[in-house]
């Protein structure tokens, strides 16, 4: 590239300006991002090691590490951490915040100090979830169902006093993300030169800002009849527990469409540059982004259908569920023809995005089991929803959030990882990954009930199963933690565009300058015209002897 | 910046205003009359249909909805339906509970659990309890102890 000559002249966005301070009172999109990820990092691990003490916990129904009081205090640890302040600010709020203006050939979010004041807000939010845990962990799971958490004597309301600040953070990231979107794009470049990620986070965005004031209703709510004893989910006072669901999950059944909309734009990006082909059905993913966040708002009574919710209502709430599977699978499609006589290389990003679509899939259909009113009352509540929603979470979200970590690192850092390291530890993921919840798809259809500390014997050999794959993925992170961490100290220099993608956030360099590009970007190609133009990456370009190179391609 | 730019400020003329103000003045009076008439069904609608129409004139008048870029319109007008949607699909439920199977629609019987909570219920005590509450007779007011087992207690 050209601007190679000025890559040595010019400081990136880690180098200047310098200091604690100038991180601390950033407002460049791209620090916020790194301040997003090493903040949401922390806490995936933290849940990641709950999980695995959970697991541990199960592996044998006798007691082995806690108390059954301990255990619901964990695994509502684990859902309100994984939920709250992992998953849905892991893709937008880190990648998104880092990558989205860089997409659009922009300087900066529309808003810089709001974005700012997000991260902030995000960490206020965190630390009254953690006080939660000094003041008695919450033990009513991570959507605190009345009349449990009304009556619970654990500490409730700071934890949903600590989700009520998170809420904020996420609408203050939807709304800079719209107003971006809408104002900040390149010149040429229209709603449908836009990448797909960020029709991704426009349809994210558009639910945080819509849904989460709900979610801030519900739990203030929550808090005044505890305090007050209002009496709104109260029968005794003419209220109604399940009112209370309806209020969550208008909130929540949407918020899973904030954590898995991202994920898909992060998953069409990956396939269309490791396709090396223009991606098949540009208008359909589109549109479908917004049409799953459109349907995401009508199907939410489906968590509901053996809550005493009508049986009228499960009836239009069964019937709409379905419709999800159109967008979804029009996605799904739509990246498996993009493959479909592309020139595939297999590295990281793509590896993982090829783990998405397995993964997703089986997500997705146990999704539509679950969906069925008749299917649902014998698996509600059971071990096969906790083995949907991980594979739609973590073998969707998380997979596709993977992929965007390995896609973007070299632009993040200027770095590349061991490709052979990245290689082995995606396949210890996914066969700790299924190894986990496949066996619990066969345990929850055998009737385990999910959020049981222990359980009768026959379950014992699939449970242990599971336990083990637990392990298996614990540590599979720890690899990926190694191997990051390591090349983030001295691993091999990236060049501005390793992978030959299109899209704009490569044609800066790497990393990036403060004020992302050195001229005005302006649309000369779009995002995936790989049929017209040709960019061989730099990761490509290296000499046949360059073992390192060489062992990851091979 | 954009294309679509169309930040230019629309001054209306006072009249305007004072008209709209006007309006909103008669359909108060409208209000409080009809409030006076026994009207069946239609009460709840016309009292519905005529704070609409206020809401609307100073949505589309004083917050210059009308005039801005329509864009905004939209925003507006799909907040709205969003929580249209919300109270509709809830009320969905709510509405309908019991038009199945009768029993479903019915109160929780007196004498279930929930009315019989025991000052800070760990669900130990509560399952311990279960036999003798199912049997004892009840005092509703009971549920009013929730107030004591606040967060406080940790």
């Amino acid at each position: 590239m050209s601007n190679a000559a000025a890559t040595a002249a010019v400081p990136s966005y880690l180098q200047e300006p310098k200091g604690i301070k100038s991180w601390l009172l950033t407002v460049d999109h791209k620090r916020i991002g790194i301040m997003y990820l090493a903040a949401i990092m922390f806490f995936f691990f933290v849940g990641g090691a709950l999980a695995v003490i959970l697991r541990t916990e199960l592996f044998r129904p006798e007691q082995i590490l806690m108390d059954a009081d301990t255990y619901n205090q964990f695994f509502t640890l684990h859902g309100a951490i994984m939920i709250f302040l992992f998953i849905i600010p892991s893709i937008p709020a880190a990648l998104g915040n880092f990558i989205l203006p860089l997409m659009l050939g922009a300087k900066d979010v529309a808003f810089p100090r709001l974005n700012l004041a997000s991260w902030y807000v995000y960490v206020f939010g965190a630390i009254f979830c953690v006080a939660s845990i000094v003041l008695g962990a919450v033990d009513t799971g991570w959507t605190f169902y009345t009349p449990y958490s009304t009556t619970t004597s654990t500490s409730v309301i700071s934890m949903t006093l600590g989700v009520f600040i998170l809420g904020f953070s996420s609408i203050f990231t939807g709304l800079n993300f719209i107003v971006t979107i809408h104002k900040l794009r390149m010149p040429g470049m229209t709603w449908f030169k836009m990448p797909l990620m960020v029709w991704g986070l426009y349809a994210t965005a558009i639910i945080q800002v819509l849904a989460t004031p709900v979610l801030a209703i519900t739990l203030v709510l929550l808090i005044m009849e505890r305090v007050l004893g209002v009496g709104i989910f109260d029968p005794a006072m003419g209220g109604d527990p399940v009112l209370y669901q309806h209020f969550f999950w208008f909130y929540s059944h949407p918020a899973v469409y904030i954590m898995i909309l991202p994920g898909m734009g992060i998953i069409s990006e990956v396939i269309a540059c490791f396709s090396h082909r223009k991606i098949f059905g540009y208008k359909p993913i589109a549109y479908s982004s917004l049409g799953i966040a459109f349907v995401s708002f009508m199907v939410w009574g489906h968590h509901m259908f053996t809550s005493g919710q009508s049986e009228i209502a499960a009836m239009i709430f069964s019937f709409l569920t379905f419709f999800v599977g159109i967008p979804s699978g029009i996605k799904v499609f739509n990246w498996v023809t993009t493959m479909y006589k592309g020139s595939i290389s297999l590295e990281t990003p793509m590896v993982y995005a090829v783990m998405f679509l397995f993964l997703f899939m089986i997500g997705g259909f146990t999704g539509i089991m679950l969906g069925a009113l008749a299917l649902d009352v014998h698996l509600h509540d059971t071990y096969f929803v906790v083995a949907h929603f991980h594979y739609v979470m973590m073998g969707g979200t998380v997979m596709a959030f993977l992929a965007g970590i390995h896609y973007w690192w070299p632009k993040m850092f200027g770095r590349l990882y061991s490709e052979r390291w990245a290689k082995v530890t995606a396949l210890v993921i996914f066969v700790g990954f299924n190894m986990t919840f496949f066996s619990q798809f066969i345990l929850g259809a055998q009737g385990m009930p999910r959020r049981y500390y222990s359980y009768l014997d026959q379950y014992q050999p699939l449970h242990g199963f599971s336990s083990v794959g637990a392990w298996v993925l614990g540590i599979g992170f720890v690899i990926m933690a190694v191997y990051l961490t390591a090349s983030f100290f001295n691993g091999r220099k990236a060049g501005p565009n390793p992978w030959g993608a299109l899209t704009y956030e490569w044609e800066t360099l790497t990393p990036p300058p403060q004020h992302n590009f050195l001229k005005d970007v302006v649309l000369t190609h779009g995002p995936y015209d790989y049929d017209k133009v040709t960019v061989v990456g730099d990761f490509y370009d290296k000499s046949p002897t360059d073992k390192q190179h060489m062992a990851g391609k091979v | 910046m954009s294309s679509n730019g169309q930040s230019h400020h629309h001054i209306l003329p006072l009249s305007v205003y004072i008209n709209v103000g006007l309006a909103l003045l008669v359909l108060t009076v409208l209000t409080v009359v009809v409030a006076q008439m026994e009207l069946g069904v239609f009460n709840t609608i016309l009292a519905m249909v005529i704070a609409i129409t206020k809401a609307s004139l100073v949505a589309l008048f004083f917050m210059h909805l009308k005039y801005d870029n329509k864009l905004y319109l939209i925003v507006f007008l799909a907040a709205i339906a969003f929580l249209g949607l919300f109270i509709i699909l809830s009320m969905a439920d709510t509405e309908t509970r019991g038009d199945i199977y009768e029993f479903r629609g019915r109160p929780i019987n007196e004498d279930a659990v929930i009315y019989n909570r025991p000052g800070v219920a760990g669900i130990d005590t509560l399952a311990g309890e279960v036999a003798d509450t199912v049997t004892a007779a009840t005092d509703t007011s009971a549920a009013n102890q929730s107030e004591s087992d606040t967060a406080g207690g940790q």
